[in-house]
């Protein structure tokens, strides 16, 4: 128990450095430039404690419990059918499985996901819904991880995969709605922070460590990149299915 | 009173449900798939109570301080007339955010030590600390140009997608011409810069510009300040590989 209490107030000190240069460029621009008192002071002060306070707690939830599981379960799923000496593609069927579920479900507990879904929502003035978001950066993810776990077994140039993805995010651009596309760019910046990064670094340099040949230093990089690159093409995908619904609808309604 | 406490017991249900994902794929792998008991049970408890309630206080906290912080400054700052000053407050935030980031230090770090095993870096650890500190100021100066390119743009009206793509023109380009080392870190790299702190006050930044410059929408020019700030980033880093290389020989 005061091991767990030591480590939140590590962890809270750790943060507060963090933001440390954030509060001081606010405070700097508050005070200097716009001179004028803030409305609600309090109030503020009080939400802006509860973030540091709340994002405290969930990291060192994390540190404590599932980033310890999450990258034990990576290290064994990966090192059974290396072990065997095996790089067949369907032995590694459970792992390409495993990347795609730990990519989807991390991203549903991304909390800066959650602040841009919620911003969508209120100036979309609804159209975009928090969940509907939320779910398609999450497939996109998990498709992403999987994928480039599968780079790694496989050994294929991360350039092949990056310029493919790049032509799809470009051909969906030129079909999208103007509304959806400044959204779903953002969308890739966001599903990588606290929690998918961690277990989506282990796993990768895990699979290039136990793979014989690879190295973890080139080819255990670049998972990241493909969490970032996939939801832009899930939620455009995602507003095109939604926009050719719609267009249905009231075709039949005629 | 009595609203406040609904509304966080409505908050706290939204995390438990948050949470069920992550449970549900740990426990079919490790049960099912592994074959194994849980291990470490009564911490993975523990723990998780400590995720849900973090994440309730978060999102508590983001509506109450983060969001009005972003747009209260967005609005400030825009009435002062001048651009110059809310494109200063841009850089500055991109800058400070990142500088001092923990996860951007720790690849930074490994990035000097593979530069170091390719041989481009001093094997001494003078060497290593001299690149990745280099490479840190890289990035965050990255970060710091992309909010300011993306507030430009906000203010200018631009569209987004001509940018992007010829961002990832650039990107594809550098990355034929790039040391291999430095690839991968770079592409990782974008995703590492913006933190959980840093992306809901740039967003209500770019929201509450959008909506006090006259002629812009919020959806279409509120939006997009993370984009480059996740691709800046990319294309700095290969371009500070190749410069290292250039100037300090293999």
């Amino acid at each position: 128990m005061t091991a767990l209490v030591l480590q939140i107030l590590a962890t809270l000190r750790a943060t507060l450095i963090d933001v440390a240069p954030i509060a001081l460029v606010l405070l700097f621009f508050q005070v200097v430039v716009i001179r004028k008192t803030i409305p609600d002071l309090r109030r503020t002060l009080i939400g802006f404690c509860y973030v540091i306070v709340g994002l405290t707690l969930f990291l060192v939830g994390l540190n404590e419990a599932l980033f310890p599981i999450g990258k034990i379960m990576a290290q064994q799923l990966t090192a059974a059918p290396a072990l065997a000496g095996s790089i067949a593609l369907a032995d590694f069927a459970w792992v390409y499985v495993f990347a795609g579920a730990i990519g989807f479900a991390t991203t549903i507990a991304e909390p800066s996901l959650i602040a841009v879904a919620m911003k969508a929502r209120q100036v979309s003035g609804g159209a975009v819904s928090v969940w509907g978001l939320r779910i398609a950066v999450a497939i996109g993810v998990g498709i992403g991880v999987s994928l480039g776990a599968f780079r790694i077994v496989s050994g294929t140039p991360l350039l092949f995969y990056i310029v493919g993805a790049y032509a799809i995010v470009i051909l969906q651009t030129t079909r999208a709605s103007r509304t959806i596309i400044p959204l779903a760019y953002d969308s890739g910046g966001v599903t990588t922070s606290t929690v998918t990064v961690p277990l989506v670094a282990a796993l990768g340099l895990g699979l290039a460590e136990s793979i014989p040949g690879r190295s973890p230093l080139i080819d255990g990089f670049g998972l990241i990149a493909f969490a970032s690159v996939f939801p832009i093409i899930a939620v455009l995908g995602y507003a095109q299915i939604g926009s050719w619904a719609a267009r249905r609808r009231t075709r039949k309604e005629k | 009173m009595k609203g406040g406490a609904l509304s966080f017991l409505r908050v706290t249900l939204g995390s438990v449900r948050d949470l069920v994902p992550i449970v549900l794929v740990i426990g079919f792998f490790q049960l099912v798939v592994l074959g194994q008991p849980l291990p470490i049970l009564g911490q993975l408890v523990a723990g998780l109570v400590l995720v849900m309630l973090g994440l309730t206080l978060f999102v508590h906290g983001l509506e109450m301080g983060l969001f009005p912080i972003g747009e209260r400054m967005a609005h400030g700052l825009a009435r002062r007339g001048s651009g110059l000053w809310v494109l200063a407050f841009a850089f500055c935030l991109g800058f400070g955010t990142t500088v001092a980031e923990p996860a951007l230090i720790a690849v930074a770090l490994e990035a000097a030590r593979a530069a170091a095993e390719s041989g481009v870096v001093a094997p001494e650890n003078s060497g290593i600390e001299r690149y990745a500190a280099a490479l840190r100021y890289t990035v965050a100066a990255a970060v710091g140009t992309s909010l300011v390119l993306g507030v430009w743009r906000i203010i200018k009206g631009w569209p987004i997608h001509y940018l992007i793509i010829s961002g990832y023109g650039i990107v594809v380009a550098l990355t034929l011409v790039a040391p291999d080392e430095i690839v991968g870190i770079a592409y990782d790299a974008g995703g590492v810069s913006t933190s959980t702190i840093t992306v809901p006050l740039v967003t209500a930044l770019g929201v509450g510009l959008a909506s006090m410059i006259k002629g812009r929408n919020p959806m279409i020019d509120g939006f997009g300040l993370i984009a480059f700030a996740s691709l800046l980033p990319i294309i700095f880093i290969m371009a500070f590989g190749i410069i290292w290389n250039a100037v300090l020989g293999p």
